[in-house]
């Protein structure tokens, strides 16, 4: 046998028994860590001996030292093992180490709530603060300011839960926007996370209350190339530097161009990474800043709209809508951090 | 909208696969919901020839073959069908092979002969309703090639999720438009020999109002719904089933074929997606059309069968006597289509999508028809399509054509818009050549003029949501792809908005109540209770729930005795979120509130505390506590006594009573204890107008500045020790403890530090009516030790004025 190939017989014994030793539970009983030494670390010692014989003269000196190192070694490993054995023994029962600690309940964040958070925040890093608005809106603020033609199909995206003649329960958090329009001067960079409501019957994939983040930024000389680059590097921040990200057609009222995010996304259902659309966005329609009273032609902004909730659900492997809203504690205390 | 990749074909002559296509779309135009492969149950199905056939010998009508399906051994398969002929190839399903119909075929003995498979028949592989006898194929292919590769029916369902702005994508010709667009492959235009022939054999009649030509009339009596009336008339056809093509072509989009006339109605609104009708001419009272309001009373049986009354002002299509069509929606069954038929009259109209849509809601009846009428039809397509369904239908049915009636308004071109070359680069942060810009827009079919840097553009009359230059330039963006222009983080000027100080207050208010050991929950915020006055919903979906919640701690309660049919009575929930009341206004008050129930175990159950205490009103004080001084940082508050279940209200100052602690009352099982709720308002969600006198001022939400900064200041650490007594008090009842403290710390001066209630005793040796109270009075002196006389007199001079003030003695020890 050459000598590198004892050497490295001796280094896996060293390391074996010390992966045995360290494996072992320290109230292990003595006879058992013998038995187990016995029938593991010492027919392969023994092998080693005699292997001794077989080196060439010449490197033999070098292989025996390394011998009884080994033997020194595994002696070595054993007693410590057994000091961590009497070290156990004298904690006594009081400070056993496996014992629980003494905990106060632990609260929990929504599961919405924390994607919300976690959107918030990457927007704040952008520049963006939070804006509310009323879940009880007027007409005018949830269509007309939106650019929504009276009486067209457009409106039927919208099922509508209406609480008088022209008064409802808002279908998005886009009125928002123009409540932040006509009350502050660009720029404006503001987040609006809110509950919207639609006319939708409560089932596992639908609910008719939910929540909603929008985003808008509004200045001179604000481009579509903004939007692409802000809700990309969003994107990014929220699913993985390595994320691919795409932007196609799509149409709301009050965008133009109107254009839907995707992300290549992992949505741990065993189907791998696929296009998912993430969110809404597009250009603010020269309509809804007129609206709001300000100069089309001066400012320009761009705006988004997404779903948490839909987020959430993917996420965290929540297969039922109905689960974020029946507030059952042994769902919502899964979410301590 | 389901597309079919063989039918686009005939528009544009494209040679890319259902998912190029489908990339393509999605990429550039419309959402693609899904592809589906037609005919996918036949791909286990092969080609199989029978090498020889002789009959069965326990059966007069049964054979015995042998069958090559290309596998190398000849299979026995027991056949029944009467055209079974040797050398012949036909369908063949393997033992293991499932049916279309979901039958399994398995190897079995038939009669005492073993039969390894099946030859089909047409219907056997849904192909059909043909079961006379297995189907031949005249083919080529050798044994064992799968069916597929030698059946025409191989074609791709797109199915394209277009949206209200896009109607004239909701037909193969729209599609194939875009297509060209595209990829710029030009699309076919609808073959004009037929056209021309047609035209040149049919009399032409046409007016604003009305139009008469051999003994038809057609008037239009209400233009508002109705801006153009086309009538064309087929004479002399033949009713009967339709070709192959054009069966296929139907069921390709999953259209069931009914007969040649009525298909061709159906192949036309999807080809072209305009809709059209066909009337039995003979039915028609008078040989005349007219579009008119419904009167009061009228009613007619639609093609589905169903008799409708018609709602005053819904607009109907009239013969010379009665309503016998919905305008833009369906036909009535008196004049449909039969095997009788002998002259049509094919409806060529645009209708006004108000009034089709009024009359689909009224009706509740929503079809092909009145789905595209109501986003909108190319008027100025409408007499090409007259041509060509008429046509059409006697190409498929014989007959020859003419009159065409034309009434009502001829179709315009639309006014020009300006594009300005930099307003387009300014908008997508992309600068565009001016020959490109033109070019993709040509290729939608706009008509373009350029004048320097501003191009003045006509849009196609099939695109109604081409109306501002904005329009225009999103149609560039899209064509170029939204991925193809660039995504530059520029240099941005910081908002000029802060935080809405509701939100600021929600996450502190949440941060605590998490700490605490709560969870955050957001339930559904309708509830079944309510009065007059609570604000509703006026189309609620249960109409069990219509209200909106005036209290969340009420939602709290109903999600709790959920928890509790569940057996969790270790309940800590909370929830931020609005609450509305009756105003004044137009809209509802609405409030940003926060609400904790907490009802079981204080704590886990530890080794230490086997059974730890429950959670009790002391408890909720606490959480109420922590929750002022969390939303409204610095600001003092003070508990009022109310009535049960309301332990105590809650006043801030400066904010007024913003909340209350009680006990909740809920639905529980005696295995629980009690609930213990919070409420508070963290303040008003404002919902009036935005007033334009305040536009554009920086953001204000008025309000007590919510800033935690300057309401901490640091006492100096003291050098001097500490000298404390307790008094125990025999306190009335009616007398607060905190009137008792309050004396307390005003009679004992500057030197007193701290006063603390550390008993409560009421019974043996305390006078009913009365109760003790404990206090530790904590005095300290900023410079000197204080002596034990100085104590002692303190302590007299406190029970002195406690006696004089309150009336309380200490309690004898």
């Amino acid at each position: 046998m050459q000598l590198s190939e004892y050497l490295q017989l001796a280094d896996a014994l060293a390391s074996d028994t010390r992966a045995l030793l360290e494996g072992l539970d320290p109230v292990t009983r003595l006879d058992v860590v013998k038995g187990q030494l016995n029938a593991l670390i010492e027919p392969r010692m023994n092998a080693l001996q005699s292997e001794l014989r077989a080196i060439e003269a010449t490197d033999r000196r070098v292989a025996g030292t390394r011998f009884n190192m080994l033997k020194g070694d595994v002696q070595l490993l054993v007693e410590h093992f057994g000091e961590r054995q009497r070290a156990v023994a004298s904690i006594g029962p009081l400070w056993d180490p496996t014992m629980p600690a003494r905990h106060g309940w632990r609260g929990t964040l929504h599961p919405v709530t924390l994607v919300i958070d976690e959107i918030c925040d990457i927007f704040r890093e952008l520049g963006f603060t939070v804006a509310l608005g009323p879940e009880a809106e007027t007409e005018w603020y949830n269509f007309g300011a939106l650019n929504f033609p009276p009486d067209h199909p457009a409106m039927e995206l919208h099922d509508t839960l209406y609480l008088g003649e022209d008064t409802l329960l808002r279908t998005h958090t886009s009125p928002v926007q123009v409540r932040t329009l006509q009350r502050s001067a660009p720029p404006i960079r503001v987040l609006a996370p809110g509950q919207v409501y639609r006319r939708d019957f409560f089932d596992a994939t639908h609910a008719p209350a939910f929540m909603q983040v929008e985003g808008l930024a509004v200045d001179e000389g604000v481009s579509f190339a903004d939007l692409k680059a802000t809700l990309a590097e969003f994107a990014r921040r929220f699913y993985g530097q390595s994320r691919r990200v795409r932007f196609g057609p799509s149409y709301f009222p009050f965008v133009e161009p109107g254009a839907q995010m995707d992300v290549e996304v992992d949505l741990n259902d065993g189907k791998g990474l696929r296009w998912v659309e993430i969110l809404g966005c597009g250009m603010v329609h020269p309509n809804v800043l007129e609206a709001a009273g300000l100069d089309s032609e001066r400012f320009t902004g761009w705006a988004f709209g997404m779903g948490p909730a839909r987020i959430a659900m993917s996420r965290y492997g929540i297969n039922d809508i109905r689960l974020l809203y029946d507030s059952d504690v042994r769902f919502l205390e899964q979410f301590a951090r | 909208m389901i597309v079919s990749h063989e039918w686009l074909k005939q528009f544009v002559p494209h040679t890319l696969s259902a998912e190029q296509i489908g990339e393509l779309l999605s990429r550039h135009c419309v959402t693609l919901d899904g592809v589906e492969r037609l005919g996918a149950e036949l791909s286990p199905f092969v080609i199989a020839q029978v090498v020889e056939a002789r009959r069965h010998p326990n059966s007069d009508h049964l054979w015995v073959t042998k069958v090559d399906d290309g596998s190398g051994t000849l299979l026995e398969v027991v056949c029944g069908a009467p055209n079974v002929v040797a050398g012949h190839k036909y369908p063949f399903a393997r033992s293991g092979t499932v049916m279309p119909g979901g039958l399994t075929i398995e190897k079995r003995k038939i009669r005492g002969e073993t039969s390894n498979g099946m030859l089909c028949s047409p219907r056997e592989l849904g192909l059909g309703q043909e079961h006379d006898g297995i189907m031949a194929l005249e083919t080529d292919a050798r044994p064992g090639t799968p069916l597929l590769d030698i059946l025409p029916l191989a074609d791709t369902r797109l199915d394209l999720d277009v949206l209200p702005n896009r109607p004239d994508l909701l037909s193969h010709r729209g599609v194939a438009r875009e297509i060209a667009a595209i990829t710029g492959v030009p699309a076919t235009p609808l073959p004009r020999t037929d056209l021309v022939d047609i035209a040149t054999t049919y009399v032409e009649s046409s007016g604003r109002e009305h139009a008469t030509a051999d003994g038809i009339t057609v008037r239009i009596e209400d233009a508002g719904s109705c801006p153009a009336y086309l009538a064309i008339v087929i004479r002399g056809v033949s009713v009967g089933p339709s070709p192959e093509w054009l069966v296929k072509r139907l069921e390709s989009i999953g259209q069931r074929s009914i007969s040649n006339v009525v298909d061709a109605t159906n192949y036309v609104l999807h080809a072209l997606g305009q809709p059209v009708h066909a009337f039995d001419l003979a039915t028609l009272a008078q040989s005349t059309i007219v579009v008119r309001p419904a009167r009061d009373g009228e009613s007619l049986i639609t093609l589905d069968g169903v008799a409708r009354a018609l709602p005053q002002g819904t607009t109907v299509i009239c013969d010379g006597e009665k309503p016998v069509a919905l305008a833009g929606v369906m036909g009535g069954k008196a004049s449909e289509v039969t095997d009788l038929t002998r002259d049509v009259l094919l409806e060529v109209a645009m209708f006004d999508p108000r009034f089709v849509r009024r009359v689909r809601r009224v009706v509740g009846l929503s079809t092909d028809a009145s789905y595209r009428f109501e986003r909108g039809v190319d008027v100025a397509a409408l007499r090409e399509v007259a041509a060509f369904g008429a046509a059409l239908i006697a190409q498929l049915a014989g007959g020859s054509v003419g009159p065409l009636l034309s009434v009502g308004l001829p179709a315009v071109a639309g006014a020009p818009i300006s594009l300005r070359v930099s307003r387009l680069a300014r908008l997508l942060g992309a600068v565009v050549p001016v020959a490109d810009i033109r070019q993709r827009l040509e290729s939608l079919g706009c008509t373009v003029t350029v004048s320097g840097e501003v191009l003045s553009v006509v849009s196609p009359s099939w695109r109604h949501d081409l109306l501002f230059e904005v329009d225009l330039i999103e149609e560039v963006a899209r064509l170029i792809g939204f991925d193809a222009l660039p995504d530059t983080l520029r240099a941005g000027r910081p908002g000029s908005t802060a935080d809405h100080p509701l939100h600021l207050a929600g996450r502190r208010v949440r941060d605590v109540l998490v700490g605490l050991g709560l969870s955050e929950t957001r339930p559904m915020p309708f509830t079944s209770t309510g009065n007059v006055h609570t604000p509703r919903v006026r189309n609620p979906l249960a109409e069990d729930e219509p209200f909106l919640r005036a209290s969340l701690l009420d939602t709290l309660a109903r999600r709790a005795e959920y928890n509790l049919s569940r057996m969790q009575g270790n309940i800590r929930l909370f929830e931020i979120g609005n609450a509305f009341a009756a105003s004044t206004g137009r809209l509802p008050r609405e409030e940003l509130r926060v609400a904790a129930l907490v009802m079981g175990g204080r704590r886990p159950i530890h080794f230490t505390e086997p059974q730890p205490p429950s959670f009790d009103e002391w408890d909720a004080k606490s959480i109420a506590e922590r929750l002022v001084s969390a939303a409204f940082p610095g600001a003092e508050l003070t508990c009022e006594p109310s009535s049960l279940p309301v332990l105590w209200l809650l006043h801030v100052a400066g904010y007024g009573e913003v909340g209350r602690v009680e006990r909740v009352a809920l639905d529980r099982p005696v295995w629980s204890t009690e609930a213990f709720g919070v409420e508070i308002c963290l303040g008003v969600l404002a919902s009036e107008d935005v007033a334009p006198a305040n536009a554009h001022a920086h953001a204000s939400f008025g309000g007590p500045e919510a800033s935690t900064v300057g309401s901490i200041r640091v006492a100096p650490l003291p050098v001097t020790p500490a000298a404390e007594f307790d008094l125990a008090l025999l306190v009335p009842d009616g007398v607060t403890a905190g009137s008792v403290e309050g004396t307390l710390r005003e009679a004992g001066g500057e030197l007193l530090e701290r006063v603390v209630l550390f008993d409560v005793f009421r019974g043996s040796g305390v006078a009913a009516g009365t109760r003790s109270l404990a206090w530790r009075l904590t005095f300290r002196h900023p410079e000197r030790t204080l002596r034990d006389k100085e104590i002692e007199g303190r302590r007299a001079h406190l029970l002195d004025i406690l006696d004089k003030e309150l009336g309380i003695r200490p309690r004898a020890t």
